[in-house]
């Protein structure tokens, strides 16, 4: 494999990991804080998407497209994103208030099927209001390829990383300086005894659920500017690898999550020039097709060795007063 | 004045019950405490007062005139200025020393006075001061306690719930926490209601004392009285 080869696929496994990574967060922030499992986060990512496409059709008629546009399509793609996750966040409350909420002292079993429940409410609303099709996402962005000595860069996916790492910056520096980030730490850390201090429990837990939603719709309009076809079950692989991303990355940590994400989308990728490279060299003729069985029993092979994940932060296990 | 009047507390832990009608009145300003044998009762007590565990019919609290139960348990803290200091301490160990007492004024209004009052902790806890950046979960026993204590003061503090606060402290260390909820009780005002298995340190502390026994109220008094009880003494002062 030549250094050339080696550097287009890591550019497209970094795009691929911002995916994983983003969508990781919501998860792994609401494990930490609630030490629930949000099932339902992949079809927020999905939910998103569909925002997404709503928010940049609306804002293309006003502001028009193409030539006669009155702004270019960066304005468009940056108000897009701005005005979706906002939006997504408020489907974040809403599935907090009325899925876990009332189960909060429920057991944790219940409240995890609470999640399997409103993905599938989601993604069959989905097909109720929109007929199922799949949509195109608009291109907000004209594309353009670069060639680095060999190798191709398109400007979608460098600002596709870009935009993720400053939104996985911008997530750390509020947890770790304000206040606010401060209680979800002490949440992580032992949550029963955040409202002893005179911590408004279901405050932080409402923040964190919008938090997490608005990243993954983050994650949907991305995705959609790289892969512009958006269905109703599209949350569903993808939030489960995510979900993986988040385990993987060890509970209560930030930075964590967002290393396995990226890590899940570099051995993805990696896994079918690594297929066609053993194939080669002993004259087999293994299929790609193999790459997630693959690809996962390496991440399998991890978590053997780092039970607790790659970065899990300590945390008290006492679940009571 | 009359703060904090319990009245008919029951509590049931499923088929348990831990409280079976337990009534008493804690004063402005006044020290007391319960003791009892481990498991008769008095962590459920605090427990219901900081609202973190739900009572059953019949049971009522008023403090300062207020229904307590309207209260949910972040408001006991931030509005009534209840403050409870779990058994075991329960610090956020992953948070430094400073974090964990800034955390505890999330819901503070009186932003001016955190600087002020953080003072007055470490003034109470030099040991603290020196010990600010470090990770809570590193610290040394007693000074998880100072912590403990530093936090309640933090978030609320006309009045503060102790449970089992000399608990794996060595005599010494034992002593020095006490003499500073003393100067906190003396310096703010702030009413003490302790719970301890030491029963001869918490008699000698406190103004009044309550005695619990397997979810009852058997006995109450004077400390002084009740130091020199000689059911007292048999059962809980070593003879």
């Amino acid at each position: 494999m030549n250094l050339n080869f080696f550097m287009q696929n890591l550019i497209n496994a970094l795009q691929w990991g911002s995916f994983y990574a983003l969508i990781a967060l919501g998860y792994s922030m609401v494990y930490s804080i609630l030490m629930l499992f949000n099932f339902a986060h992949g079809d927020i990512f999905m939910v998103g998407a569909y925002i997404g496409l709503g928010v940049s059709l609306v804002l293309l008629k006003i502001v028009g497209s193409g030539a006669a546009a009155l702004v270019p399509g960066w304005v468009v793609l940056v108000a897009t994103i701005l005005i979706s996750m906002f939006l997504t966040a408020f489907v974040g409350i809403i599935v907090e208030r009325v899925g876990y909420r009332p189960l909060r002292d429920a057991p944790r079993a219940s409240a995890a099927i609470t999640g399997l429940m409103i993905g599938i409410i989601l993604e069959t609303s989905n097909i109720l209001f929109l007929g199922g099709q799949r949509l195109a996402f608009p291109q907000l962005i004209e594309s353009q390829t670069y060639n680095l000595g060999g190798v191709f860069i398109t400007n979608k996916k460098i600002m596709i990383v870009l935009v993720s790492i400053g939104l996985m910056t911008t997530l750390h520096q509020f947890v770790t300086r304000s206040r606010w980030g401060m209680a979800m730490r002490a949440m992580a850390y032992d949550f029963v005894v955040v409202p002893l201090v005179g911590v408004p429990l279901n405050t932080i837990a409402v923040m964190t659920f919008a938090i997490g939603s608005a990243l993954a719709a983050a994650a949907g309009i991305l995705f959609g500017l790289a892969y512009p076809v958006l269905d109703p079950y599209m949350g569903v692989s993808f939030g489960w690898k995510a979900f993986v991303a988040a385990i993987l990355g060890g509970r209560g940590s930030i930075m964590g999550a967002c290393i396995a994400g990226f890590m899940l989308g570099f051995i993805e990728i990696m896994t079918v020039p690594g297929i066609q490279i053993v194939n080669r060299l002993f004259e087999l003729n293994i299929g790609s097709n193999l790459r997630d069985l693959i690809a996962y029993s390496i991440v399998l092979a991890i978590l053997v060795f780092r039970p607790h994940g790659l970065f899990g932060e300590p945390y008290s296990a006492k679940l009571r007063l | 004045m009359r703060l904090l009047e319990v009245d008919n507390l029951r509590v049931s832990y499923g088929q348990i019950k831990a409280l079976q009608g337990v009534s008493f009145t804690v004063e402005e300003g006044e020290i007391i405490t319960i003791i009892g044998a481990n498991g008769a009762g008095k962590s459920t007590a605090l427990r219901a007062i900081s609202r973190m565990v739900p009572v059953l019919e019949g049971s009522r609290m008023t403090y300062r005139g207020q229904d307590l139960l309207r209260f949910a348990p972040d408001k006991v803290v931030s509005q009534l200025g209840i403050s409870h200091v779990p058994e075991g301490r329960r610090l956020f160990g992953n948070l430094t020393v400073m974090e964990n007492l800034i955390l505890a004024c999330f819901a503070r209004r009186d932003r001016g006075r955190i600087a002020e009052d953080l003072e007055r902790v470490f003034a109470l806890f030099p040991r603290l001061k020196e010990r600010e950046e470090q990770k809570a979960g590193t610290l040394s026993g007693g000074e998880q306690q100072m912590l403990a204590i530093g936090r309640a003061f933090m978030s609320g503090r006309r009045m503060m719930l102790l449970d089992e606060p000399s608990m794996g402290l060595a005599p010494l260390l034992m002593l020095s926490v006490f003499e500073a909820l003393k100067e906190i009780n003396a310096r703010e005002g702030t009413a003490i209601l302790l719970v301890e298995q030491n029963a001869r340190l918490a008699l000698k502390f406190a103004q009044r004392g309550y005695v619990l026994e397997t979810g009852h109220l058997v006995l109450a008094g004077k400390s002084r009285e009740l130091l020199n009880n000689p059911e007292i003494k048999a059962a809980y002062l070593g003879g």
